[in-house]
Parts: C-alpha cells; structure tokens; sequence
C-alpha cells in the first residue's frame, strides 16, 4: 500500500499535452467534478475521500480488482445507490457545476441526464423497436409518430446495430444475440439523449468479436457523449480510455491519461496492478 | 479477427506515416551532403551539420508511439511483427540522419583541399544508398516482397564500389603523400555511404520479417523464428 497514503491529485491542471493518445485531452471542460467523496454500506466505507476530475467527451475508465468499489463510485454518479438501503454519501458530486447530492435535485431528471449501460444487457421482453421508443414514450419526448421512428432509428444507428435490425424492427428483442442486445440497450439509453454514459463492465459477458464492436463504438459514441466506464479488462481499458482511474480499497490511488497509467505510471501500486504483480 | 479495431488501425497508419517522413527526411539529407560535396558548396554542407533536430524528434516520436501502440492495444501476430520492425526501422534510419552529418563533415574538411580527383564512384555509391533507403520504405508500405529482397542484393553493389574507392585512392595516397589526408576523407565518405546501405538492407530484412516471419538477417534465410 505504499502508493495508497499519497495524495491523489483531483485536478489534472499538472498534467502537460504530448503528442499521441490524448492530445489536447486537457483543453475538454470538466463534466463531472467529485470532492471529498466517502460511500458507506451501512457502517462499511466502501470508498474514502474520492476526488477526481471527468473531462467532457473523453472516455474515463475505472480499474482495480473487485471490491475496490469502481462500481459503487460509477453508481454515485447518478445516484444509482440511492435504491439500496442503508447506503450514506458524504462529500460533492458536481455535473456541470451543479451538486446531484442537493435535497432538490430531481433524480429521473439526473438519471435522463446521466444514462446507465449494465454488465448483463437487459432489454425489455418487447420487440426491438419498442425497446428504444419506450424511454422515449414514458418521458414524452417524441410528439408524432414519425418523430417516434426517426429518433428510434437515430438512436439504433449511433449505437451501430441499426444495419442489423432494420428489417426486423418488429421482433422480440430477445432473439438478439448477446452482443446485438448489448447495443440494443446501449441505443436504448442514447434514445433520451443523455450527456454522460456510465458503462459498468459493458462487455464482459461478450465474446470477442461483440466485444470489439462494443469499444469502436464506445471510441465513436466518445465524440457526441461524456463516457466512463467500469472494467475489469485492463487491457479494454488501455484500448478505449483517455484517462484511467485505479481504484484500490475503496481508494483511488492513480489518476492520469491513459499511456501513462500504462507506460510509466507514478504509483508503485498502479504499477503492480497493471503488471499483474497485486490485485 | 477479419478487421482490426479501427483506432489502432488509424494509429497503425499514423506509425508507419511518420516512418516514411522520417525516411524521406534522411534521404533529403544524404542526397544534399552528396551535393555539397560534389558542388564544394559549403553552405550546403553547414545545413546537413546543422539540421539533424527534425530526423531526433522523429525518432523520439516513432518510439512514444511504438511504445503506447504496445501497451494500450497489445497487439499480435502481423501487427506485433509491425511495430516491432518499426522500432527497429526507426533506429536505422536516425542512424542514416547522423551519417548523412558525418558525410557532411568528412565533406567539410575535404574541401580545404585542393580536389584529389575527380569524384565518379561516390556519387554513384550516393545514389545507390539513396535508391536503397527509398526501396527498402517503399517496401515497408506496399508490403512489397520483391522489392526488399532486391535491397538485399543491391548492398552488394554498394560494397563492391566502396572497395573499389578504397584501391583506387591508395595509389593516389602511394604517389603523393599530401592527397593522404583528403583521401583519407573519401574512403570515410565512402564507407559512411556504405553503411547507409547497410541500414537500408536491415529495413529491408524488417519488412522481410513482417511480411513472411521469416528472419533473414545474418543469412538466415531458411529459418523462421518458429523453427517450423
């Protein structure tokens, strides 16, 4: 634990531009800004003293081992853990500025804001169309029928499985194939347009054909869309990510862009981890 | 997999893009040392000592993204093959950028000199050295088998005509004493030409070895790295 007692910087101001990867990475405003972030089941701290800095439209992956809470951080993000009893947030979670932690903030207003991708992709028993139109449907946002198909087939084509499914719009989405199902939900979540996609563990379940398809287009959604995601494929990480975060007991203990958390990370942890040496 | 990730498909391309500058750079720079040289244009001579700096960014640039290229997309089979030749490229070729200053500076002093002779072999052995490195990158990119192997064969030329300079400037040097010292700057010139070539054959042996697996270097020729 010899990197863990470091300060972890919140800002990425240190950080200089080299050419590669991530250049001009840092020029990208800040999305979602985290302080002094502690998270308790009940009287475990599942995460301590988080601060960390989203940059907009760049993909930002969380790494560590399981149960170092990478996924407990992804869900204060739009306050999925609210639905989990006995659960208590301590600190600032500012998106855009504004804290999604105030008393009058509207939760499904957030969570339009900040949609939510699963390990396991769970579309609704109905057909593909349906599955897409209905985030749409309930928020009211589609006034005519026409609106309804284009933004339905809008959606389908920036999750990159509209060529797959155009003729069969009309079946059960669950003869889709795992990996069709994942960016069925992937559209799913894009339809009500939200600013920021949180991916836990988006691929895992898929094999590697479905999976590659999932991170081209996680590297193309990454232009229109705030995205951060949850994995336990480091090397998915080095593949998709601008920036890592690596998470060890509940601590983040590295926060860089992503060729240097791979190349030369400053952590002797980090480094341990993405060598294969801990974790 | 039938494709690769787009995005290490589009780094790939940047890769081998900033080879084939740096390739054309230290062509530009061999062709201009030969120049001054024979034009005993000295001015020429001071641009090639003075110019290396684009060619060191390149190498340094070529390596950073070799070397992110292998951590963040761990590639395998050809694509391993490519980035590792394209480390092994890119030393060859900063190395061509700091012989066409060493050629520029053997040059220099040459010509405080009156002329020893007039210089037939060496232009050609520059030529030839140039024609190789444009072969060997022209190779690399088309993926062209053929073309490195004949890389391969030129390099024998190259060494024949570096032999042959030599013989011919120690007769020069035996009959008067004070041609020793500018003579003794073309055999360097010529040898610097000559390991031009030799770099440009170890490109060509890289794409050799990206394209078949094979190792041909040190007359390896049979065996592949497998031991198929």
């Amino acid at each position: 634990m010899t990197g863990a007692s470091k300060p972890v910087p919140a800002s990425l101001a240190g950080i200089a531009s080299r050419p590669g990867q991530s250049a001009g990475a840092l020029d990208k405003p800040v999305k979602i800004a985290v302080e002094h972030l502690n998270f308790y089941y009940g009287p475990k701290r599942a995460l301590d003293g988080i601060n960390i800095e989203i940059r907009a439209n760049l993909v930002t992956a969380f790494i560590g081992p399981s149960g170092c809470g990478k996924s407990t951080f992804l869900r204060t993000l739009n306050r999925m853990n609210d639905i989990i009893p006995a659960t208590r947030v301590e600190g600032t979670v500012q998106i855009d500025g504004q804290s999604i932690y105030d008393a009058k903030v509207d939760v499904v207003q957030l969570r339009r804001k900040v949609g939510m991708v699963f390990q396991k992709s769970n579309p609704f028993p109905k057909s593909i169309f349906e599955n897409v139109a209905y985030g749409l449907r309930i928020n009211g946002l589609a006034k005519s029928k026409a609106e309804m198909s284009e933004r339905v087939e809008e959606s389908l084509r920036q999750a990159a499985i509209w060529d797959e499914v155009k003729d069969r719009l009309q079946e059960s989405a669950l003869a889709l194939s795992g990996g069709q199902q994942q960016r069925l939900c992937i559209a799913r979540a894009l339809a009500i347009k939200p600013e920021i996609l949180l991916m836990d563990e988006p691929a895992s379940a898929l094999d590697p054909i479905a999976t590659q398809r999932i991170e081209e287009l996680i590297y193309d959604l990454k232009k229109t869309y705030t995205i951060v995601i949850v994995t336990h494929n480091m090397q998915q990480a080095a593949r998709v990510s601008d920036f890592t975060a690596f998470f060890w007991l509940g601590k983040l203990i590295e926060f860089d862009r992503t060729d240097r958390m791979f190349t030369a990370p400053a952590e002797k942890l980090t480094e341990d981890y993405v060598t294969g040496r801990c974790g | 997999m039938e494709r690769a990730f787009r995005h290490f498909q589009e780094e790939l391309d940047q890769l081998k893009d900033r080879l084939l500058a740096m390739g054309g750079l230290a062509e530009e720079r061999v062709r201009e040392a030969v120049r001054g040289l024979m034009d005993r244009d000295h001015a020429a001579l001071d641009a090639v000592l003075r110019g290396d700096e684009p060619i060191n960014d390149l190498h340094m640039e070529v390596d950073d993204r070799c070397f992110k290229l292998l951590a963040l997309h761990q590639p395998m089979a050809a694509d391993l093959r490519v980035i590792v030749a394209a480390v092994k490229i890119n030393t060859d070729l900063e190395r061509v950028g700091d012989l066409a200053v060493n050629i520029g500076e053997a040059g220099k002093r040459y010509l405080q000199h009156p002329p020893v002779k007039p210089l037939i072999d060496i232009p050609r052995m520059g030529e030839l050295a140039q024609k190789m490195l444009r072969d060997a990158l022209d190779a690399f990119v088309r993926r062209d088998m053929a073309l490195a192997e004949a890389v391969l064969a030129a390099d024998d030329t190259l060494d024949g005509l570096k032999t042959q300079i030599f013989r011919e400037l120690l007769t020069y040097m035996l009959q008067a004493p004070d041609t020793i010292e500018p003579s003794l700057d073309l055999i360097l010139i010529s040898r610097h030409l000559e390991r031009i070539g030799d770099h440009a054959t170890n490109v060509a042996e890289d794409v050799i070895f990206i394209l078949s697996a094979k190792d041909v270097r040190h007359h390896q020729a049979d065996s592949g790295r497998d031991d198929r």
